[in-house]
């Protein structure tokens, strides 16, 4: 039956294409093509980390358009380079939906670039895939959020360090980069260890700037608040650019991680990448992704990649895995739907289930946050993680954290009836305020 | 570290052929063999901890293989091996004997993973196991460990150990450790005041760290001991700590100076305001990335020579890019200091993006070369070596440059140019080409600042971003014009900015810094150091 139809529609569609041709070329052809927007730095201080996901997304859909594209028709990628300027990805989304009509974006990866682009979705009423880690405390009908939020990231690391396997850890150094995404994650996390018994003198919180390079003092006050005789270990938050260095003083300044691990929350394999691993083994990140799972469709996704980039050294990393679930799911979506047009598309998504590259399969939930399994993994003399531990099941994004006194009571549905991205369940009423 | 061990385990596998065959091999076998049949991190501890209490030298080699995660399961017949990595295939070799028995491809294998409880596990046994090496640098290794986590059944081996040792350093160390073990143990209470003792007089914060926990689970003179000994290493330790911050202060007052050194020519002797000068900086330090490829691909021997190799390599390049830049931009700006700060904004973004297209935006990987890693303890106080030879360089390039400014016939001349530019000319100074060649110069001093950088930095298309704003700081603080301004306006930034940071925080540090220079610059326009004369004033 599908594949009837299917090929129907592609008979028709290319009788239109063809109809279309003989009419007036150029005037028609880009109604015969679903334009999808990539907003995603190119150049600026976020390139290093956008860049990947824009090569990521091109890959995606030249592979959808090989299986025959979409609604029978083709796809077709718009790039817009928002240089790392926040502004500036506010005027480039506006631009791609104006101007290029697109069906949907795939882009931001900063919280603030994320913030600065909201109001441009609402009122032109499109869709953005958001594919990155973030602080939660944020539900927005036209944004899929297919990141973890920190119940599906923070949290679980913090369990496994408590755990006996994670070194039952009793003194926390929470380290961060001084913007939103540490500011609110730490805010949870303090929240959270207080409420599991941590008494306040062994949390210490502290923040660097961006691109911070010297981390001398930093890491010797870590040393120091790591010899008061109880298990120590670091939070990180630290964003990008400044982990090297810290990775590197780290090294130099002789702390293993068998005495004191640092869990991070940025760092995968492509920061690694520029990173001599072999001092850093035995260090944690907490993400939903390694590159190393040893799944069939992380096989394939990685050969994939390392074809279409052209250089087997290329690693993969969580959000391009992010953007992978969030792709098939709107492909899944806009089928289910039968046209693109966002409305229909957003009621589409809740509900829709596509596989993931960890083996399972991640589903949209009806607070536009999706499932996924949380990974625990090692850093390896060779710059890949060691999955050391595994949630049993997939957890579900929480957008409203439950630690905070702000936002415990809010939650988050999109489904007819409610319609509201911040429900207060004590008042009954739309419109809770988080601490955003 | 992993040329240690291998030492180490060399020489225990030699002593341990000397020894009459050990009956108990095949009881060891047995026990390893266990390692494929149970699953979870707790099987294999309790496998490693089967194998420890052997207390056999023997086990040493295939605990050492798991720590370093490779030792490995062959899936066909679920024997163990360790494993030596082979371009895509693995070598099999005993985990016992060591030599080699078989081959196999990576797929047929599997790795017996480890985590960080495992890592310690295998550590604390390992540290009994080498109490008696030959190597003193492995049997000190040993006595940190055991110092780090005390047990009451270390003592007796410890004692045994402590009584052959005939290296004084070693036996100090092992005396400590057997202080720490004693105070976890039933002994009476005179033995632990002794021990308290002595662990008060090595005062360092792995004492610190032991004394505070024995301080929570002890009573009586016991708990007033490790009070006191607590307090007197705190005052010693505070000490260094200051100590501590000054030498922060002048490693980062290095990155300082490194990285305004060449803005004090171009912006303090030639008055361009050089945004692109960060750039030069990176141009620099891909010129070691790119040199460090070379020799990783053709000549791996060479490795430690890369960053001196990299240095007139980073120079040259970065001069080259700084005599276009100034031949086919600033030249036509010079006294519109608006028009050139925008125009060499603009050559900043022009270079970010070329390197961008050119090596990718994703960080690139520059290597340590071996004499630029670790550190070395003085005192209570981590120096470690790249910040050391940092220091050591940027005072060289700042000899350096001092000496051709003051001492060669061509600084003369770009002295000339800077104090009056048509009464040199008219003494026959072609002033176009000073000018390009002093631009050169700032920009060359900067390529070789990135490859100093590159040790510690980032190295992405961003690298210069970080480091303009500083560069232009110190200067400015300095006096513009003159060397030593810079120089002493780097340290004192350096240090005065460490010393806020544990009490402010680095991010309001940082911003104290700046209103302070800002009030500085309010009350001394011209900077710590002034030129003084007409000149300045035209």
């Amino acid at each position: 039956m599908r594949g009837n139809f299917s090929k129907i529609t592609k008979m028709f569609s290319a009788s239109v294409v063809a109809a279309g041709l003989l009419a007036s070329a150029p005037a028609r052809a880009a109604d015969d093509t679903i334009k999808v927007g990539i907003l995603h730095s190119l150049s600026g201080t976020m390139a290093i980390s956008e860049t990947t996901l824009k090569d990521a997304m091109l890959m995606l859909i030249e592979e959808q358009n090989a299986k025959g594209g979409l609604l029978g028709k083709k796809l077709e990628a718009v790039v817009v380079d928002p240089a790392s300027n926040w502004p500036l990805f506010a005027e480039k989304a506006r631009e791609l939906i104006s101007k290029d009509k697109v069906a949907a974006v795939f882009g931001c990866w900063t919280s603030v670039s994320r913030k600065s682009v909201l109001p441009v979705f609402s009122e032109l009423d499109n869709i953005l895939f958001y594919p990155v880690q973030y602080e939660g405390e944020e539900s927005e009908r036209n944004v899929f959020y297919t990141g973890a939020a920190p119940n599906q990231q923070a949290i679980p690391a913090v369990d496994y360090l408590m755990s006996e396997d994670g070194g039952s850890v009793k003194r926390w150094v929470l380290e961060g980069t001084d913007y939103v995404y540490p500011r609110t994650t730490n805010k949870i996390l303090e929240a959270y260890l207080k409420a599991k018994g941590v008494a306040a003198e062994d949390i210490m919180v502290n923040y660097t700037p961006f691109g911070f390079s010297d981390w001398q003092t930093e890491v010797s006050a870590i040393k120091k608040f790591g010899s008061a005789g109880k298990k120590t270990a670091v939070v990180s938050t630290v964003n990008g650019d400044a982990n090297v260095p810290f990775y590197k003083e780290l090294g130099n300044q002789g702390i293993k991680a068998e005495d004191i691990p640092v869990m991070a929350f940025s760092v995968g394999e492509e920061e690694l990448a520029g990173l001599d691993t072999a001092p850093l083994v035995g260090h944690l990140a907490a993400w939903n992704y390694f590159e190393s799972v040893d799944t069939p469709e992380n096989k394939k996704f990685i050969a994939d990649w390392h074809k279409f980039i052209k250089n087997d050294k290329r690693t993969t990393n969580d959000p391009m895995e992010a953007h992978y679930i969030g792709f098939n799911m709107w492909v899944k979506a806009v089928e289910k739907a039968g046209t693109t047009d966002p409305d229909k598309v957003i009621d589409a998504m809740i509900g829709v289930s596509v596989p993931n590259l960890t083996g399972g399969y991640s589903t949209m939930m009806p607070n536009h946050h999706i499932t996924k399994p949380v990974l625990i993994g090692e850093i390896q003399a060779d710059g890949q993680f060691e999955t050391v531990s595994q949630t049993p099941g997939l957890v579900m994004g929480d957008e409203w954290s439950d630690y905070l006194p702000d936002s415990k009571d809010l939650i988050s549905d999109w489904r007819a009836p409610l319609s509201c991205g911040n429900f207060n369940v004590a008042t009954g009423k739309c419109g809770g305020k988080g601490t955003n | 570290m992993i040329l240690l061990r291998a030492l180490g385990l060399t020489l225990l596998f030699l002593m341990a052929s000397l020894l009459p065959s050990n009956a108990a091999e095949a009881d060891l076998r047995a026990i390893i063999a266990k390692f494929a049949t149970g699953t979870g991190f707790s099987a294999t501890e309790a496998v490693v901890r089967e194998l420890a209490a052997t207390g056999d030298p023997l086990v040493e080699r295939p605990l050492a293989a798991l720590a370093e995660g490779n030792l490995y399961i062959r899936k066909a017949d679920s024997a163990v091996f360790v494993g030596t990595e082979a371009g895509d295939s693995v070598a099999l070799l005993d985990p016992l004997s060591g030599e080699k028995s078989a081959e196999a491809a990576k797929a047929d294998i599997t790795k017996i993973k480890v985590n960080n409880t495992l890592r310690r596990v295998i550590r604390d046994a390992l540290g009994t196991l080498t109490l008696r090496a030959k190597d003193p640098t492995v049997r000190i290794a040993a006595a940190d460990t055991m110092f780090k986590t005390p047990d009451a059944a270390n003592i007796e081996p410890l004692d045994s150990a402590i009584a052959a040792e005939t290296d004084a350093n070693v036996k100090a160390l092992f005396e400590q450790a057997r202080a720490a073990s004693v105070l976890v143990s039933e002994r009476p209470e005179a033995d632990k005041l002794a021990a308290v003792a002595l662990i008060g007089a090595r005062g360092d914060r792995d004492a610190l760290s032991l004394l505070t926990s024995v301080e929570a689970n002890s009573q009586g003179a016991v708990k007033d001991a490790a009070t006191a000994a607590i307090g007197s290493i705190n005052s010693s330790l505070a000490l260094w700590d200051a100590g501590q911050n000054i030498w922060y202060g002048i490693s980062l007052g290095s990155v300082l100076l490194l990285a305004a050194i060449g803005l004090a020519i171009t912006f303090g002797v030639m008055g361009v305001i050089n945004m692109a000068h960060g750039e030069m900086v990176m141009l620099g330090a891909y010129t070691t990335f790119v040199v460090q490829q070379v020799i990783r691909t053709s000549f791996p021997g060479l490795f430690d020579w890369s960053l001196v190799i990299a240095l007139p390599l980073a120079f040259l390049v970065a001069a080259l890019v700084g005599l276009i830049i100034e031949r086919g931009v600033i030249r036509f700006l010079y006294g519109r200091p608006l028009e050139t700060l925008l125009a060499t904004w603009g050559v900043s973004l022009i270079l970010q993006q070329a390197v961008r297209s050119i090596f990718g935006p994703t960080n690139q990987e520059v290597g340590n070369p071996s004499w630029m890693s670790g550190s070395v303890d003085i005192g209570q106080l981590a120096v470690t070596w790249n910040r050391l030879w940092i220091l050591v360089f940027a005072l060289g390039a700042f000899a350096v440059l001092l000496y051709v400014m003051k001492r060669t016939p061509w600084g003369l001349q770009m002295r000339a140019v800077t104090a009056n530019r048509r009464m040199a000319a008219s003494m026959g100074i072609r002033t176009p080409w000073v000018d390009a060649l002093t631009f050169a110069l700032g920009s060359g001093i900067a390529g070789i600042a990135g490859v100093a950088l590159s040790q510690i930095d980032n190295v992405s298309p961003n690298l210069g971003r970080g480091y303009i704003i500083d560069s232009f700081m110190v200067v400015v603080f300095g006096g513009v014009g003159n060397l030593w301004g810079t120089l002493v306006g780097a340290f004192s930034l350096g240090i005065v900015n460490k010393f806020l940071e544990p009490y402010a925080g680095a991010v309001l540090g940082k911003i104290v810094v700046l209103v302070l220079i800002i009030l500085f610059i309010q009350k001394r326009p011209r900077g710590l150091f002034a030129l003084k004369g007409r000149a300045v004033e035209a």
